[in-house]
């Protein structure tokens, strides 16, 4: 029976209620447009409250359906804390990227069905609400699906674009076979714990085999770690993230990948404890491989989405960082700093969000109107679209951990929870965290350099194409969107304490953290204090030495000294030769010494062509061809020989599935009979 | 004596730079048997270009124009971050050692941005090689602080100063392992030899000076203000950090004087050995560089291992 609390039934229905006006009137592309939009603004503003107001109050929302001869298939619903908190974060990502739809949607009317957008939108958006909030395997696993196979028709909705609908399919195939994975898990618990439901698996599991908990545990970093886009199983998300509408990449990095994290947060962290050391090894080296790796291909990358679409796998890995280092002091006893480790990696969920969901709304205004996404033919769109480029410095900023935006401080708390593990007596552990902090240091590092190239490329300079010239500023909806992220970054960045202090009402909430916690692991009075005043930093006072560091320094320099001073606009120096967007540096020559050190890991392969007028005189080259390529290192030792082995195994089967009616009878036959011998 | 202690805090940096790369120049010049220019010429260099006219080309955006004064503030707000002859405060809120780094790469940030920005066939490529050098200097840079941050037992700058003057044993093998790391790193982040060569304008080899290359006047004197005010930053870290003996821990008279002088010395033994090296090694090639700022991370999880147990 469905008990208390209507306010997240409310929650869904509205959604829901988005979804069938959009398809009722996808007639009218308008409509459909303000209907699903609409509605899910009023949904997510929903969200927020509700969300804010379980953290505040610290209540639970229970809901459950039993039907009494199934016990097996009854639903149940349980928000605490940590689902609130997923709840927040999906509703404020949808909130603003709704109000941008509104905008952006505009450019598909007659072409494509609106409705059908709007219909999945919505969809989408009720599945991943339900993720987080379910407490059972059953309906868990029937809101995955909904959340995945909706994302499905989202990347494939720009169908015009065959290379969308082979994105779309290594999606649905990928995201299939991590759901393979999940069921299995969730099976394996329900034989050894005999409930669907986490909360009872929570409570047994202690009887379950260590070795069959192990196993538990590849098969939820496989199964989840698919859908947060951990390497080597992110290979879906380069490629379906910048096929989907930008407003849907933007809650697809932002939010969807982040539920899986959420489930490996609340099966190890929350219903597996207490863990073996191990687990926190392996997901603090997958951590570090994620995010070297996926900042290192995001540099290689000249397709400005794709690039974001790396740069989610760079900040998954950042996000593994400290949930690694809060297993493995969890499972240490050192929970005051597994304490540390889960907030950081849950801030840095949080403002991942913004600032991602920023970056491809800003992405999403330029490709939407250059209609390319190559960095190639960019160039100098900061003066034709300025507001959209000031976001987008925002965003940069934020994500290359400067401050005093949201992404330093995040970064910042994963730092000193990677010290802290640095600090810890054991040998291994100690090197495994030096490691880590350094991985997440050049992570920095190489961050930095892939966003000046991605905002030098794009928004600065001379436009490397004609159409460049065309372009306008965007509309005022998709400005909102877009400028409500970058005001948000900032303030998460300089009320950061505040939020921190939030996030840790969250954590001491789980039953991991109920004893053994000093709360001088961090401190939030003032500033956050990590470890007895070890380390300490405050987003306002950051925040105010910068400014007033900012202003004096142009009052001083600009309007004290040499106030009389004269500016000649002139032209750039052009060595002697008439200037063309050719002397500029391409996306690709910015990142090819980078490339060039690291030949190793990516494995560059190089073509160079060059014809001659005759073949005999070669110094005057008539044309020269440079073809630039990375080696797909995953496709080639990792998926090729899988898919390879499953077509073999197909042939295989082929023989005796020969299309005739008859001998499948036959089999039918023989197995039936072998059957009952058996029986017998 | 406070706002005495702040002003000197807040413009001792800015004062004294120029006045280090004179002395840099000056050191060369002895090894080439040159006599040189004055010790004082970079302030009068800054000082003719602050009263200049600009040219500035019909490509550049605001990022290009506003990107000096956001590379001066941040060195200036650096430079009165760290300890200078005194770790009787506590210092500012950007006191801390990955506050100090990831705001110094706002700097570079822009810097680099500004290098592209009038899409010149310069700028990018000198953007391009600066961002590689610093992203392998980051990790070199946060874990010799951070080794001192350990064996300190805190990550503000003010307190692992305090804190280095007390140790004994062996940490001491960690810090001097500690300080090779951040000596390297001091070379690639100021730009010296072997990383960069500071008075060429030679395309195929520069880095700093080919993205300020289309800055002039006021821009252009800001730019290689704040340069010199990061090689001051980063000697007056080495000193401070590294081997802080003499510092003043109290606030009297005496001890601040003593500290001002052991500064002082400090100072130009530093200006000394890099201008000693200058004279007497080649640049790298480009691509040997990552692997002497990955040997500064290296030694420094050496350093971090070696640090007895408390």
């Amino acid at each position: 029976m469905i008990s208390n609390n209507i306010d997240f039934i409310l929650l869904l229905s509205i959604f829901l209620l988005g979804a069938l006006l959009s398809l009722i009137f996808r007639r009218n592309d308008r409509l459909a447009n303000y209907c699903a939009n609409g509605l899910a603004i009023i949904g997510s503003i929903w969200g927020i409250v509700l969300a804010l107001r379980h953290i505040t109050n610290g209540y639970y929302t229970n809901l459950s359906l039993e039907i009494p001869a199934l016990r097996v298939l009854s639903f149940s619903i349980r928000i605490d804390n940590l689902s609130a908190f997923f709840i927040f974060i999906i509703s404020l990502i949808t909130l603003f990227a709704s109000i941008y739809a509104i905008g952006y949607v505009q450019h598909y009317y007659k072409k494509y069905c609106i409705g059908t957008l709007g219909f999945f939108y919505n969809i989408f958006i009720l599945g991943m609400l339900l993720v987080v909030s379910s407490s059972n395997a059953v309906l868990f696993l029937v809101a995955w699906e909904v959340m995945s196979v909706a994302s499905y028709f989202l990347v494939i909705y720009d169908n015009n674009n065959p290379k969308n609908v082979k994105a779309g399919l290594v999606y649905l195939v990928m995201t299939h076979v991590a759901t393979a994975f999940i069921i299995i898990l969730f099976l394996i618990l329900f034989k050894f714990t005999g409930s669907f439901d986490f909360e009872i698996i929570k409570l047994t599991q202690a009887t379950i085999p260590a070795y069959i908990k192990d196993i538990v545990f590849v098969l939820a970093l496989i199964g989840f770690g698919t859908k947060a886009g951990i390497i080597p199983v992110h290979i879906w998300l380069p490629s379906a993230h910048p096929a989907a509408p930008s407003h849907v990449s933007a809650l697809m990095s932002g939010v969807m990948i982040k539920t899986g994290i959420f489930m490996m947060i609340r099966m190890f962290l929350d219903i597996l404890q207490p863990v073996p050391v191990w687990w926190g090894y392996t997901v603090l080296i997958i951590g570090v491989i994620s995010s070297l790796l996926g900042v290192i291909l995001a540099l290689t990358e000249h397709d400005i989405k794709r690039l974001l679409a790396y740069h989610s796998i760079e900040n998954i890995g950042i996000i593994m960082l400290g949930i690694g280092s809060s297993l493995i002091f969890s499972s240490m006893n050192l929970n005051s700093f597994a304490l540390v480790g889960l907030i950081a990696a849950l801030f840095h969920t949080l403002n991942h969000a913004v600032f991602k969901s920023l970056l491809f709304l800003c992405a999403g205004s330029v490709i939407n109107k250059t209609n390319t996404s190559n960095m190639a033919e960019y160039g100098g769109i900061i003066k034709y679209m300025p507001l959209t480029a000031l976001f987008f410095l925002v965003g940069s900023m934020a994500i290359s951990a400067l401050p005093p935006f949201n992404g330093f401080y995040s970064e910042w708390i994963t730092f000193q929870s990677l010290f802290q593990g640095i600090a810890v007596t054991d040998i291994t552990t100690k090197i495994l965290f030096s490691l880590s902090a350094g991985g997440l240091a050049f992570t920095g590092g190489f961050a930095l350099m892939c966003f000046v190239k991605v905002f030098g490329i794009t928004f600065l300079a001379r436009p490397r194409s004609i159409k460049i010239n065309k372009v306008k500023e965007s509309s005022f909806s998709m400005l909102i969107g877009m400028g409500g992220f970058a005001i948000i970054s900032l303030i998460f960045g300089v009320y950061s304490s505040f939020i921190v202090k939030t996030i840790k009402q969250i954590v001491v909430d789980m039953t991991v953290f109920r004893e053994n916690v000093d709360t001088n692991a961090i401190n939030l009075t003032n500033s956050i204090n990590i470890n007895n005043n070890f380390a300490d930093v405050s987003g306002i006072w950051v925040f105010l030495a910068l400014s007033i560091a900012l202003v004096s320094t142009v009052f001083v320099f600009k309007f004290i000294i040499n106030r009389k001073q004269k500016i000649v606009t002139g032209e750039t120096w052009d060595c002697g030769t008439d200037l063309t967007p050719r002397m500029e540096i391409t996306s690709t020559a910015f990142a090819s010494s980078m490339i060039r050190i690291l030949r190793r890991v990516v494995g560059p392969i190089v073509t160079k062509e060059v014809k001659f007028d005759k073949d005999n005189l070669k110094y005057f080259p008539k044309s020269i061809q440079f073809d630039f390529k990375i080696n797909d290192i995953y496709g080639k030792y990792i998926y090729k020989p899988i898919t390879d082995s499953v077509s073999w195994i197909s042939l295989l089967v082929k023989r005796i599935q020969g299309g005739n009616t008859n001998i499948y009878i036959m089999y039918i036959l023989l197995v039936l009979l072998i059957a009952l011998i058996l029986l017998l | 004596m406070n706002i005495l202690f702040w002003t000197i805090q807040i413009l001792f940096v800015p004062a004294v730079s120029p006045l280090m790369i004179g002395i840099i120049r000056k050191f060369k010049a002895m090894f080439q048997k040159r006599i040189g220019a004055s010790i004082f010429q970079p302030y009068k260099d800054i000082i003719k270009l602050l009263n200049k006219d600009e040219v500035i080309s019909k490509d550049a955006s605001w990022i290009f124009r506003f990107a000096p004064y956001i590379i001066f503030c941040i060195s200036i707000l650096i430079g009165a971050s760290i300890p200078i002859f005194t770790t009787s405060f506590s210092g500012l809120p950007t006191s801390e050692i990955i506050v100090v780094v990831y705001t110094l790469a706002i700097g570079t940030f822009f810097l680099a941005l500004a290098g592209m920005d009038v899409g010149g066939a310069f700028g990018g490529f000198g953007s391009s090689r600066e961002m590689t050098i610093s992203a392998f200097a980051e990790g070199g840079l946060i874990f010799s602080l951070l080794t001192i941050a350990l064996i300190s037992g805190s990550t503000n700058l003010f307190n692992i100063s305090n804190n280095i003057l007390l140790i004994q044993g062996k940490s001491i093998i960690s810090l001097i392992l500690a300080m090779g790391g951040f000596i390297l790193i001091l070379l690639a982040e100021t730009k010296r030899f072997p990383f960069d060569n500071p008075s060429t304008h030679l395309e195929l080899t520069m880095i700093h000076e080919a993205m300020t290359i289309e800055h002039s006047g006021k821009k252009l004197a800001l730019l290689e203000w704040a340069a010199a005010n990061k090689l001051a930053i980063f000697s007056i870290l080495l000193i401070n950090m590294f081997f802080p003996w003499g510092i003043a821990t109290n606030f009297d008279i005496l001890s601040i004087m003593v500290g001002f002088v052991s500064l002082i010395v400090k100072i130009l033994i530093v200006l000394f050995g890099i201008a000693f090296l200058e004279s007497t090694i080649a640049k790298f090639r480009f691509f040997r560089l990552p692997d002497l700022l990955l040997d500064a991370y290296i030694i420094n999880i050496l350093a971090i291992c070696l640090i007895p147990v408390l």
